[in-house]
């Protein structure tokens, strides 16, 4: 069985495919690591695998999947991190849970997560943390941590996360896998219980750059369900590039100097890094994007004020917790609010309120969104002479559980490096670049919109050359 | 930077009942927040347009034909109170 669990999905594909490998054996391996997660990396397990047919004939062989608790999932509880939805089990299932499911991804189960994607270390869930695999003392980072760490200890072939703000990629990064970001509007929001409508973005979680080039192939697409959904153009094969022969790589000054709080173990990764990809054949010159440092303040007006409305919506009336006792709907609401959400999406919703409020709304909302254009305009002149730009994916390596829950500036700090692209809407991708006393650290990728094709090519030669071992923390 | 009745304020239109702990809290870390995100009001941004979004798409239409729609009962599975077919609620004017 361990021999199964070493496969990456794309391998465990294949023998399904050559008919060596029977999808339902593998389904039941990984139910049963799944069922004795020690990480707390899922909410839900599936009871069995779902009576499906014809997994060697489709594009992802019946390899299962991990689907981050803010899709939703019909019938299945769908609970974002959140009290204030326990135990919610909604009437339809997410686009791109649904296309997974249809070329050939069974639902295998609910990751953890930060409390409606709200958090850099999934400490933030109304179901406790999850913890890394590479050291239990330690988080996964988040919001997207229950996937990244079922990924990395190997009891999920692969998962599916979402991207506001650095979430697919940073828990990657912590957790020594891949994780893409894609392009804004590549993939239907449909389904995502959402934060920030403006930026989140679903994603593949994974161990290795093939298996993220398979995933997110079948991810793609136009859905009429979600009007901000474009058609993708062209199509997402498995990667092949061997070399970076005439990729030129931007080094953002402004990101990776020491304005970016960049460890010393992260910062030489980084650095061998680069000179693995100047070995491969690429050209690494300083570039600029005078903005970005900027990102983190406007990001953090931007995103609490979307999500201050996307969240007027769990208000104790349609669905989820009601708290009311002899009270009038005002009170009713705002006890329900009161009692179901956690701290961090509380003070979220304040911040995005505050900005949003009359008198300030310019000040606040305005300016972040006009420094948003601004970072836009820097990526695309900066994209005029680079292919990509690169940095490290977060500045630190997986920190202790409970090091920077007393500090809410300290925590958003970890996103320096990841909200850039974000509020760009341009795709970026996280993959281990090595380990830094015994953690793993994570390398960035970021490209122009649509680029992800191209983008996969040059991680994947990236990591042949690197050759990263994750095994240790599947043991 | 924040005071109490700010934060009160703030709460209020947020619908969100704070105990007087939560409130003290909200004043500090807000206030500590908001003093990092403030050096973005030091940016030259004359003129610059702001950008809410960054998907191209001025309008999305579609044919307006109907289309099937969840059942009553599956809409109101989760509710906490479905009462004559809806969704029960406090009165507005109850207390």
């Amino acid at each position: 069985m361990s021999e199964l669990i070493d496969l990456t999905a794309a391998a465990a594909a294949e023998r399904i495919r050559a008919r060596e490998l029977d999808p339902a054996e593998l389904f039941e391996a990984y139910r049963r690591r799944a069922g004795a997660d020690e990480l707390n990396a899922y909410t839900w397990v599936a009871d069995g695998p779902p009576a499906g047919d014809g997994y060697p004939d489709k594009p992802l062989g019946g390899v299962p999947v991990a689907v981050k608790d803010l899709f939703c999932t019909k019938d299945v509880p769908s609970q974002a991190g959140s009290k204030i939805i326990e135990g919610y089990r909604p009437p339809y299932t997410a686009t791109v849970v649904k296309k997974l499911a249809e070329a050939g991804a069974p639902l295998l189960g609910k990751t953890n997560q930060d409390e409606f994607a709200m958090g850099s270390s999934n400490e933030n869930s109304a179901f406790g943390p999850v913890l890394n695999p590479w050291d239990r003392r330690r988080v996964p980072g988040g919001s997207s941590g229950g996937s990244a760490a079922a990924v990395a200890a190997g009891i999920a072939p692969w998962a599916l996360g979402t991207d506001t703000g650095g979430s697919i990629r940073q828990p990657a990064a912590l957790c020594g896998i891949v994780g893409l970001k894609p392009t804004y509007g590549a993939c239907s929001r449909y389904g995502m219980i959402a934060f920030a409508s403006s930026l989140d973005q679903a994603g593949p979680l994974t161990r290795d750059v093939t298996d993220a080039a398979l995933m997110f192939a079948q991810m793609i697409g136009r859905d009429r369900c979600d009007s901000t959904s474009l058609e993708f153009p062209g199509e997402i094969g498995l990667p092949r590039a061997e070399d970076l022969k005439g990729i030129r790589l931007g080094v953002p000054e402004e990101l990776t100097g020491s304005e970016g709080g960049v460890e010393p173990g992260v910062r030489a990764s980084y650095d061998a890094t680069l000179a693995i990809a100047e070995r491969l054949g690429a050209t690494v010159e300083p570039c600029r994007l005078p903005h970005a440092p900027h990102a983190l303040s406007a990001y953090y007006l931007i995103a609490p004020a979307e999500a201050s409305a996307n969240l007027a919506r769990f208000d104790g009336v349609r669905y989820g917790l009601r708290v009311d006792g002899d009270s009038d709907l005002t009170t009713m609401y705002s006890r329900t609010r009161d009692v179901g959400f956690g701290p961090e999406v509380k003070r979220r919703i304040m911040l995005g309120t505050y900005a949003l409020s009359s008198g300030y709304y310019d000040a606040y909302y305005g300016t972040a969104q006009k420094v948003r254009t601004k970072i836009s305009e820097d990526f695309r002149t900066a994209f005029e002479r680079f292919d990509f730009i690169v940095t490290p994916t977060s500045p630190c390596t997986a920190f202790e559980l409970g090091s920077k829950l007393a500090d809410p500036l300290a925590m958003y700090l970890n996103d320096f490096l990841a909200v850039p692209m974000s509020l760009a809407g341009i795709p970026a991708i996280s993959i281990p670049s090595g380990l830094s006393e015994g953690l793993p650290v994570g390398f960035q990728l970021a490209g122009p919109a649509f680029s992800e094709g191209r983008l996969l090519d040059a991680a994947y030669a990236l990591e042949r050359a690197i050759g990263f071992d994750g095994s240790e923390a599947r043991k | 930077m924040l005071d109490r009745e700010q934060v009160l304020h703030v709460a209020g239109l947020a619908r969100l009942d704070l105990s007087e702990d939560e409130v003290e809290r909200m004043c500090a870390e807000l206030s500590n927040v908001l003093d990092h995100i403030e050096k973005i009001r030091e940016l030259d941004l004359d003129g610059v347009p702001p950008t809410s979004h960054v998907v191209d798409v001025v309008n999305a239409f579609r044919p307006d034909e109907p289309q099937p729609c969840l059942p009553a009962e599956v809409a109101l599975a989760s509710a906490p109170e479905p009462l004559h077919g809806g969704f029960g609620v406090p009165s507005p004017g109850a207390a």
